[in-house]
């Protein structure tokens, strides 16, 4: 391993680590070198294996293969707490913070200082202020973190690893969840920590952001490393195309099947958190009957949010939700799915089956009031058991039989399962959120078949994704979300990767694009 | 081979778990220098004639009865994910009301008994209901509240036993609801005994016992086989699924509660029309929690209830002749105490196992598609977590 | 037991009522607990029941009071480190017992080590169950409830029958010396200046009088121990890092594990105390019998418990839940006419709250809150003496209500009873 030039060890040396977890491989001979006194990205696609990184640097779980060194000294963790005793400090992307304390009592936790064997809140709080003032973080000890808005709670998980003297920080997605202001606040922040000499590691997919910020940058795709880039010399073209591979697909020419009639519409829908800014920010789209309407945007941009809205699950601030003719805005969920709103859920363990049921328990979930599911009060185990055959032979559902657990399946199976049992009702609107997470590439092009013939038959469907294949390869139209907003309206037929991922990384309202 | 396959990992838990109660209770027994084998050696003697032996088998599914009953009404709830403790409460008054009501009137026989039941069960199930309302329209914790009115339901049975419902003479050493007239008992099965040349011994056989096993049969297929079953269990395996898939979350806590409680206000019958005719001082209580144990120890399906209800009874039988041997005849409350706790644990092992080996089956090579899938999605970091108490 | 009930926007309220009375802790405790003294110093004098406020009465209420307080300690201590603790009862069952074995040979100081040995044992199972094999709390505390028992019935069983000490299958032996019993010297005792006071029936004063003199009259060892411990406990989550560390393990034991702490084995600790506390509940309980008695617990481990959600997972109002079962269960004790007292207090509160709800425009609620107190104020009027049936659930009836009218705003430890293991989080 060839150290930098001036012979300063790097700061952080990690050098093939490989990571398993039961099913799949989730590293895989890694490298990444990190300078001291330098700004670090790592960037890649969500799942390409970040997030598990660092957590194999923070100590939260040990390698199955590879070597980690710190300040050239080689070093094995066993827990967060030799990562922080080794001066490392982790700023997670899902703030580990307990609502109900005060930003002292999180931030001193696990470290607090003592007087006499109480705590000595008094010093606590002055290192805090300390701390808060040097970088900038106008924090009060006192306040409750509950009362705390995200950017703030960020900088309370910055002012954790920095009272305990942490000289490498690890930034997992910091930017997923700010607003813009907030963003330049942020690397404000970041600008003070590296004026004082420490190493920052930060984790992101937003091109935009790391090539204003970083010195250097590692790209991860699928699990292993792409190679390394300079911000200065290396466009955002050239950095998408490094994340996201060469291969695009084209989409092919085909007739269009779209119709005049709407299916769903969407008119000035609000969903709003608590004490924040809204989740879905005033969103109006149209899906007409045989349309695919694509929504793309990087996850957590509201896309969940509105999924919910439409199914009933969350109830919108303001603003209708049409289907056909009818206002369902005030209806449950279980008529909207009765009224022919069939539902991919993102997160099929949690929302898409019931994993330690058979499936042809599964078969009825979600369809419990029609045949062939059900007859009258009855459910009809012979009626949904030859359904659930039919769908395995027709969807390529791979397994022993329909009364296996749902949970033998792999997730390319239990997928097609959902695919096949949602448009086995012939439903007006099907919601398809992320349908191919997860999934295998040969179950993949199986569901492409089956939306494209799908629509082809008048269904309605919108498609939300982060896969630009997907949504390039299937979509009449194209928008794009960013923060809660529809940014952008787009053909598919006419766009390039870079300009759409340009709009999800909301690299074009900046003059980061090359 | 196949039949054996799907039962057997069901059945593994439980076995298991009695196995590891039985040596757990020797060993104590040893320690303390009870001779193990000489205990069960009692425990499973039914005596010498048949007659002895048929009275008990009759003792023993007596009590098994109301056991049953009580492990079904837990287990509703259970299904679906809450925890009715308020069983004992909603029996006691379903009891008491019933037997009054019982007692004030004359109809032909079959009406007669389905009047007491239908007024045990309408009680039952709205004093569980009461639970469930608080719950869901004040968040008042199921647990807190069926405990709290549990012992309501105490005091209000003794304040109408002691009053409006009095039925014995003042001065009694026993004091009871007034008698329920013979239309209203639920004759003995002890014809079936004839029937088969066997001995007919004094001791009756509850007539019940055909009324619990149909409504173990109900709720069976009630839970198996109807769509409000479906919604049922589907709430309780996963509440997010049940709700994407359309089920109202706080009208199925109402329904269920309301069911458990309906079911529960079955126990005190068995006893009452089959033997005692009147709710006394000397009426059973505690059923409420060992319905909690058969009901984990029968897995929460009415198959497993009846078998470890069975169980239970046989234990329960067993402390006269163990007192007459001069053993301590409480190691058989060990023994339960051991085989609830042995029974959890295992339960929860066997969950773990069994996820972890079919997770494993399934394990495929790298996903060409977008990555892992089992790292937690972005976009909510809200643990979904099964909270207890509401 | 389910969380699609509540949103997240229901979870974060904290209603009026709960801020005002926690928010800004001991001052406003005080015009709250005077606020509480005048109204039965009101409802007294118009309706004659000295029980009301008497000294007997308020000693009997803190007898009644302390195993249920204790018991909730031990509740707030696991509750605090996020394991549900219904077996609390079963814990509690094992410290009468232990304390009743180890008291009849050895004194009132063993009976005092033995119900908390004992206890803690419980409270190791119960956090094995939990903590390591991930078994569902409350599954595990109702296995251990029944264990419990039965294990209390066989020990007895196995030594106390033919013993020549005594005792027999359902109870033990009776304790072979007492605990030591104090009275404040010159207040309440010899010149017994409260008393006196207390005997003039005057407005206010002398229920001031009755009150303190209940509470330190006559009061045993245990008891001080038992109501020291409240402020104790309070010390030792609240200010120290301990405490810190284990009050993190409920509210969000993911965080506290990325910090280092050692979530598992803080959440044996804490269970274990919990256990330990539930036990010295048992312990005080044998006190008061002079011997181990089958049943003697009577579900105050489950009164506990209430207690612990009615004040809202703090000692001091946990301490006002015990008091209120504990004052509310000795009234109806001492007194059935008492308690029909109680019902005009009822009327006077609701009606009061049906008031402040009509002010703020709540019509609903202010009808309905007006209708009970018209209901209460008429049976006041109109009964002369509850039936023992109907009086023996008071304090119950008093804690639901309770729990029904300020639960929507209590807010439990953020991960009370999740089954926490490490990496899956």
């Amino acid at each position: 391993m060839p150290a930098p030039a001036g012979g300063v060890p790097y700061a952080v040396e990690l050098h093939r680590i490989t990571k398993r977890f039961p099913g799949v491989v989730a590293n895989r001979d890694i490298e990444l070198r990190v300078a001291r006194g330098e700004v670090h990205a790592i960037v890649g696609e969500n799942g390409a294996g970040k997030s598990t990184l660092m957590k194999t640097l923070y100590g939260e779980h040990r390698p199955d293969e590879g070597t980690i060194s710190i300040d050239g000294r080689e070093v094995s963790f066993r827990s967060p707490s030799d990562a922080i005793a080794a001066g490392i400090g982790m700023v997670h992307q899902h703030f580990m913070l307990a609502d109900n304390f005060t930003v002292l009592e999180n931030i001193i936790l696990g470290s607090e200082p003592t007087r006499g064997g109480r705590l000595d809140r008094a010093e606590g709080r002055r290192r805090i202020l300390e701390i808060s003032e040097r970088y900038a973080l106008g924090l009060d000890p006192d306040q409750l973190v509950e009362e705390l808005g995200v950017g703030d709670r960020q900088r309370v998980e910055i002012a954790k690893v920095l009272y305990r003297d942490a000289r490498i920080l690890i930034l997992d997605e910091p930017t997923a969840v700010l607003v813009p202001q907030e963003v330049d606040e942020l690397f404000g922040n970041l600008a003070e920590l590296k004026r004082e000499g420490l190493t920052v590691i930060f984790i992101s997919h937003k091109l935009d952001e790391v090539r204003r910020v970083a010195d250097a940058i590692t790209v991860i795709r699928r699990g292993t490393t792409v190679g390394e880039a300079d911000p200065r010399t290396t466009t955002a073209r050239q950095l998408a195309e490094m994340m996201v591979g060469s291969e695009l697909p084209s989409p092919e020419t085909r007739t269009s099947t779209v119709r005049t009639t709407p299916v769903l519409q969407l008119r000035d829908v609000t969903v709003g958190a608590p004490g924040g800014r809204p989740l879905v920010d005033d969103v109006s789209l149209t899906v007409h009957e045989g349309e695919v309407l694509g929504i793309a945007g990087v996850e957590g941009n509201g896309q969940a949010e509105l999924v919910d809205a439409i199914m009933g699950l969350r109830v919108p601030s303001s603003g209708t939700v049409v289907l056909g003719e009818d206002d369902i805005t005030s209806w449950s969920t279980r008529a909207r799915r009765e009224a022919g709103i069939g539902f991919i859920p993102e997160d099929r363990h949690r929302q898409g089956m019931l994993l330690d049921a058979t499936l042809w328990e599964n078969r009825i979930l979600g369809h419990q009031t029609r045949p062939p599911a059900a007859k009258g009060f009855f459910i009809d185990r012979k009626g949904s058991r030859a359904d659930t055959e039919r769908i395995m032979k027709e969807y390529d559902v791979r397994a022993p039989g329909p009364d296996t657990l749902a949970v033998a399946l792999s997730g390319g199976n239990q997928q097609k399962l959902i695919v096949g049992r949602e448009m086995s009702s012939k439903p007006r609107l099907l919601v398809a959120a992320h349908p191919t997470r997860g999934v295998d590439v040969g179950a993949q092009a199986v569901i492409w078949e089956l939306l494209k013939d799908a629509r082809a038959e008048g269904m309605g469907i919108l498609l939300i994704s982060a896969d630009l294949d997907e949504l390039i390869g299937l979509s009449d139209t194209l928008t794009v979300m960013l923060r809660g907003r529809l940014v952008a309206t787009l053909d598919p037929a006419n766009v390039t990767p870079e300009q759409l991922g340009g709009h999800m990384t909301g690299a074009d309202t900046t003059a980061g694009a090359a | 081979m196949t039949a054996l396959r799907r039962v057997g990992p069901a059945l593994f838990a439980p076995v298991l778990a009695v196995v590891v109660a039985l040596v757990i209770s020797s060993a104590v027994m040893a320690v303390l220098q009870v001779d193990p084998f000489r205990v069960f050696e009692v425990m499973l003697d039914f005596g010498e004639t048949p007659s002895q032996q048929i009275t008990a088998l009759v003792v023993i599914l007596n009590r098994a009865v109301p056991l049953f009953l009580a492990g079904l009404a837990v287990a509703v709830g259970f299904r679906m994910g809450l925890f009715n403790i308020g069983v004992e409460g909603q029996y006691r008054l379903a009891t008491i009301v019933a037997a009054a009501a019982g007692a004030a009137v004359t109809l032909p026989g079959p009406l007669h008994v389905g009047l007491i039941v239908v007024v045990a069960m309408l009680v039952a199930a709205l004093w569980a209901g009461l639970v469930a309302v608080l719950k869901v329209t004040r968040g008042v914790s199921e647990v807190i509240s069926s405990i709290m009115l549990n012992y309501v339901a105490l005091g209000l049975a003794s304040y109408l036993l002691t009053g409006p419902f009095r039925g014995s003479p003042p001065g009694s050493q026993i004091v009871g609801t007034a008698d329920i007239p013979e239309s209203g008992w639920v004759p003995s099965l002890n014809g079936i005994f004839d029937l088969f040349g066997l001995a007919n011994p004094p001791r009756q056989l509850y007539g019940f016992l055909i009324i619990a096993a149909i409504a173990g049969i109900i709720v069976s297929v009630l839970l198996n086989r109807t769509r409000f079953g479906f919604d049922l269990r589907a709430s309780g395996i996963s509440p997010s699924a049940a709700s994407a898939s359309g089920v109202n979350a706080r009208a199925m806590v109402v329904k269920t509660m309301l069911l458990s409680g309906a079911i529960a206000g079955l126990i005190g019958l068995p006893d009452l029309l089959g033997s005692t005719h009147a709710y006394t001082t000397n009426f059973t209580a505690g059923l409420g929690f060992l319905g909690i144990a058969v009901a984990l120890l029968g897995r929460n399906r009415p198959g497993g209830i009846a078998l470890a209800a069975l169980l239970f009874a046989f234990l329960d039988r067993a402390l006269v002749p163990l007192q007459i041997a001069d053993f301590p005849a409480s190691v058989v409350t060990i023994i339960q105490g051991t085989i609830v706790l042995a029974v959890v644990v295992a339960n929860e092992v066997a969950k773990r196992i069994a996820r972890r080996s079919a997770e494993r089956g399934s394990a495929e090579p790298v996903a060409a598609g977008s990555g892992p899938a089992g790292t937690a999605p972005a976009g909510g970091s809200v643990d979904e977590r099964q909270g207890v108490q509401a | 037991m389910s969380t699609v009930l509540t949103t997240p926007e229901e979870r974060a309220g904290r209603g009026p009522v709960t801020t005002r009375l926690t928010r800004l802790g001991s001052r406003r405790v005080w015009w709250v607990l005077a606020g509480v003294l005048v109204l039965l110093s009101v409802v007294r004098v118009i309706s004659g029941q000295d029980q009301l406020t008497s000294s007997s009465t308020m000693s009997a209420a803190l007898l009644l009071a302390v195993p249920i307080g204790l018991a909730g300690l031990g509740g707030l201590f696991s509750e605090r480190a996020g394991v549900v603790n219904i077996g609390l009862e079963g814990m509690m069952i094992l410290g009468t017992w232990g304390a009743g074995w180890a008291g009849y040979q050895w004194g009132w100081a063993a009976a005092l080590a033995g119900g908390l040995v004992f206890g803690a044992l419980g409270g190791l199972l119960h956090a094995v169950a939990t903590v390591t094999f991930g078994v569902d709390h409350v599954v595990s505390g109702v296995a251990i409830n029944i264990l419990a028992a039965g294990i209390a019935r066989f020990a007895s069983e196995l030594l106390y029958t033919d013993n020549p000490a005594g005792g027999g299958v359902t109870q033990s032996p009776a304790l072979s010396s007492k605990p030591p019993v104090l009275s404040l010297p010159v207040l309440s005792s010899g010149p017994d200046l409260l008393g006196d006071l207390e005997a003039r029936h005057w407005f206010l004063l002398s229920d001031l009088a009755g009150v303190l003199r209940g509470v330190t009259q006559g009061v045993g060892v245990l008891t001080l121990l038992a109501v020291l411990l409240i402020p104790a406990t309070y010390l030792l989550l609240w200010r120290t890092a301990f405490g810190l560390r284990l009050r993190a393990c409920g509210e969000n034991p993911a965080a506290a594990d990325s910090l280092g702490v050692p979530v598992y084995r803080m959440k044996y600790v804490a269970v274990i105390i919990s256990g330990a506390l539930a036990g010295m509940g048992g312990v005080f309980l044998v006190f008061i019998a002079g011997i181990y008695r089958e049943n003697q617990t009577g579900g105050r481990g489950f009164i506990g418990l209430a207690a612990l959600i009615f004040g809202n997972w703090r000692p001091g109002g946990l301490a006002s839940g015990a008091a209120l079962f504990g004052f509310s269960d000795a009234l109806q004790l001492r007194s059935r006419t008492a308690v029909v007292a109680l019902m005009l207090l009822v009327a006077i509160v609701l009606a009061a709250v049906a008031v402040w709800q009509a002010v703020h425009r709540r019509l609903l609620r202010a009808t309905v809150a007006a209708v009970v107190a018209v209901a209460s104020l008429v049976g006041y009027l109109l009964i002369d003496q509850l039936p023992p049936g109907i009086v023996s659930f008071t304090p119950h009836l008093t804690t639901l209500l309770v729990l029904s009218l300020a639960s929507q705003r209590l807010r439990m430890p953020r991960a009370d009873g999740l089954v926490y293991r490490r990496g899956e989080h």
